[in-house]
């Protein structure tokens, strides 16, 4: 009876099944019958990959030398053929000053990568310095009732990305918490599904901006007595109000539409309304209730960058919104690198969901 | 039960009414069901009257759509009754209980749940102050009379149809209803696992002799499992066509009743009224 858990078990639970074929090539375990599968699964995917790179190489060229050959020829109308000569000089010795400004290519995207990277671990060292030198004091400060001295340093690339990650997070739960109990509400009762219907209909569709400033308007008056800085808030309830609706919809059609020979049994049964509620209703709507779950947390993911970039509240979007206004010579490829990492992570969040659907829920892979 | 039966035979028991109300567990009066549709009502059933014994099996046959599960619903609670009245012990029913156990077509177990579980969703209910230990012993009683003893804690998705169906049989008795509604049961099995489960059923219920209702399609098993086999007529409109009497003694055996010389006149009979 006792199941073992091997690491094939483990990643394909999480959708991963892809590993044990990579891990089967590595051990030499192998079967012919197999090469297909892994062909498929391994080879074609890499093939693709790289397929993207260059297209996207190929791209970035063309328009770095259509971006070139126009300044050239900018520079030769307005000062003359000396002035193109330099600046055709000045493009080909790689100058940042006269750079090109457009898509930028592979290579540049992964320099400035690890330019990101390595930015981070300078700004950790020095908050670590910082911490050092000021711990002293602080205890001090501490035990005299004022507050510690905090770093207010510029936050690094990976400090961007936790608090986007904390404010989807907050965000997540917000929508969780509002849309599951009326959700089940609603799906229980056809009456208050009636007096709800209107309500949700029109505010569905309304698009992450309005919400901010809905939020906006809202969380300022409450709020004006505080010092503290307002922005996390505002920008996690306006992602919690705009990515609850799918988990709500999901949550009501999931409790309304429970198998009537369920609700046979609990009525034969006598179940009372908590019972049937906890025993019998919401064990047969949770893979609706996690099908909504998943789409919400994508939708949070998603409208973050927009919120974050409209409340100023730090994380990914900010610093896309920052680099473009920046215009710096390696601004462009930073905001790919962003773009591939909230890709990452929305993917990552998705298998999360995934996971822990699969742990709960009954009806094993049907969110797949 | 043999009392019960040779009372019965001093009456003229082809008529309903006749039998002492002492002796009556379930009571069906004037019982009619409409459905009402755009082009006006439809009527399931009419005056269908019947008396159902303490400790008596009855199995209901008829064709398909002649309301057979319409009546056994309105018995359960499940379905409004539109005019008569249903009555166990005398008493009028008001919706479903557990003193009423459905064995549903489709095991309809909760698939999240283990098979103890599932018996337990019941015998919790129905015991509410017995403890833990002794509710876990009458779900454990009755899965082991099922022959699930090595199944307590598989989850219902895990098992076969024909387990689950003993489950849904375990789940039934553990409640200790005063009436067994069985709407079909085994229909959708296929007919090795259906033979098994009806030897399976006819022994725990000769143990507790909870009176039985129960439609069946297959005329071989009404006349096996029945002390009485109930032909309805073909709807609209159904009510009793004709009642017989199978005097097979009990506890009966598959062999025993096939070489029973009045078994192809029982299996007659009910085909002719099938045929017509």
């Amino acid at each position: 009876m006792k199941q073992s858990i091997t690491l094939g078990k483990v990643t394909k639970f999480m959708g991963l099944g892809f590993l044990s074929t990579l891990k089967a090539l590595f051990t030499g375990k192998l079967e012919k019958e197999d090469f297909i599968k892994f062909l498929r699964k391994i080879v074609v995917p890499l093939a693709s990959i790289l397929l993207f790179i260059g297209l996207w190489h190929l791209g970035a060229k063309t328009l770095y030398d259509r971006e070139a050959n126009f300044k050239i020829e900018k520079a030769l109308e307005d000062q003359g053929p000396e002035a193109a000569e330099v600046m055709r000089a000045c493009i080909a010795s790689g100058d940042l000053s006269c750079q090109p400004n457009t898509l930028p290519a592979p290579a540049q995207v992964w320099e400035s990568y690890k330019s990101l990277l390595r930015d981070h671990n300078i700004i950790s060292a020095d908050k670590a310095a910082f911490k050092e030198k000021t711990a002293a004091l602080n205890a001090k400060r501490i035990s005299e009732g004022r507050a510690p001295i905090v770093y207010t340093g510029r936050p690094s690339f990976i400090d961007q990305i936790v608090m986007s990650l904390k404010t989807v997070f907050a965000g997540f739960l917000l929508a969780l918490v509002i849309a599951i109990p009326i959700g089940i509400l609603i799906g229980l009762s056809p009456t208050l599904k009636s007096a709800f219907n209107w309500f949700i209909q029109i505010f569905k569709p309304v698009s992450p901006v309005v919400w901010y400033l809905l939020v906006f308007m809202i969380v300022k008056t409450v709020l004006i007595d505080s010092t503290e800085d307002s922005s996390f808030v505002i920008s996690f309830i306006s992602v919690g109000l705009c990515s609850m609706w799918a988990t709500l919809v999901n949550t009501a059609m999931g409790v309304s539409s429970v198998d009537k020979d369920y609700i046979n049994v609990a009525k034969v049964l006598k179940l009372g309304p908590f019972q049937k509620v906890f025993k019998v209703i919401l064990p047969s709507s949770l893979p609706l209730i996690f099908t909504g779950l998943k789409i919400t947390l994508s939708v949070a993911w998603m409208v973050l960058i927009a919120i974050e970039l409209l409340a100023q509240s730090p994380g990914l979007g900010l610093f896309v919104w920052e680099e473009f206004q920046n215009g710096a010579n390696d601004s462009n490829s930073k905001i790919i690198v962003a773009m591939f990492v909230i890709g990452i992570i929305g993917f990552l969040l998705d298998r999360l969901m995934l996971t822990i659907q699969n742990t709960v829920s009954f009806n094993k892979n049907e969110g797949l | 039960m043999n009392t019960v039966l040779k009372n019965r035979s001093l009456l003229d028991i082809s008529d309903n009414g006749l039998f002492p109300p002492s002796n009556v567990m379930l009571d069906l009066k004037h019982l009619k069901k409409v459905y009402p549709t755009p082009k006006g009502d439809y009527v399931v059933l009419e005056d269908l009257n019947l008396q159902i014994m303490k400790e008596e099996f009855v199995t209901i046959i008829g064709h398909s759509g002649c309301g057979k599960t319409t009546m056994l619903s309105m018995i359960a609670g499940l379905n409004k009754i539109s005019g008569g009245n249903i009555s166990v012990l005398g008493s009028h029913i008001k919706g479903p209980g557990p003193d009423r156990g459905v064995i549903f077509q489709a095991p309809s177990l909760m698939p999240w749940m283990t098979s103890l579980q599932n018996v337990l969703l019941g015998v919790n209910q129905v015991f509410p102050h017995a403890t833990k230990a002794q509710r876990n012993d009458i779900a454990k009683y009755y899965l082991q009379k099922v022959g699930l003893e090595d199944a307590f804690h598989k989850k219902a998705s895990d098992l076969s149809q024909g387990m689950q169906q003993r489950v849904g049989i375990a789940r039934a008795f553990a409640i200790k209803p005063k009436v067994l509604l069985l709407d079909e049961p085994f229909g959708m099995l296929d007919s090795l696992t259906r033979g098994e489960l009806q030897d399976t059923l006819i022994e725990i219920w000769n143990k507790e002799k909870i009176t039985a209702v129960m439609i069946t399609h297959d005329v071989d098993e009404a006349i096996f499992l029945a002390d009485r086999v109930v032909m309805m007529t073909s709807g609209p409109k159904a009510k009793i066509g004709d009642i017989l009497e199978i005097d097979f003694q009990r506890p009966r055996t598959r062999k025993t009743v096939l070489e029973h010389d009045d078994y192809y006149k029982y299996r007659k009979h009910l085909i002719d009224f099938l045929e017509h």
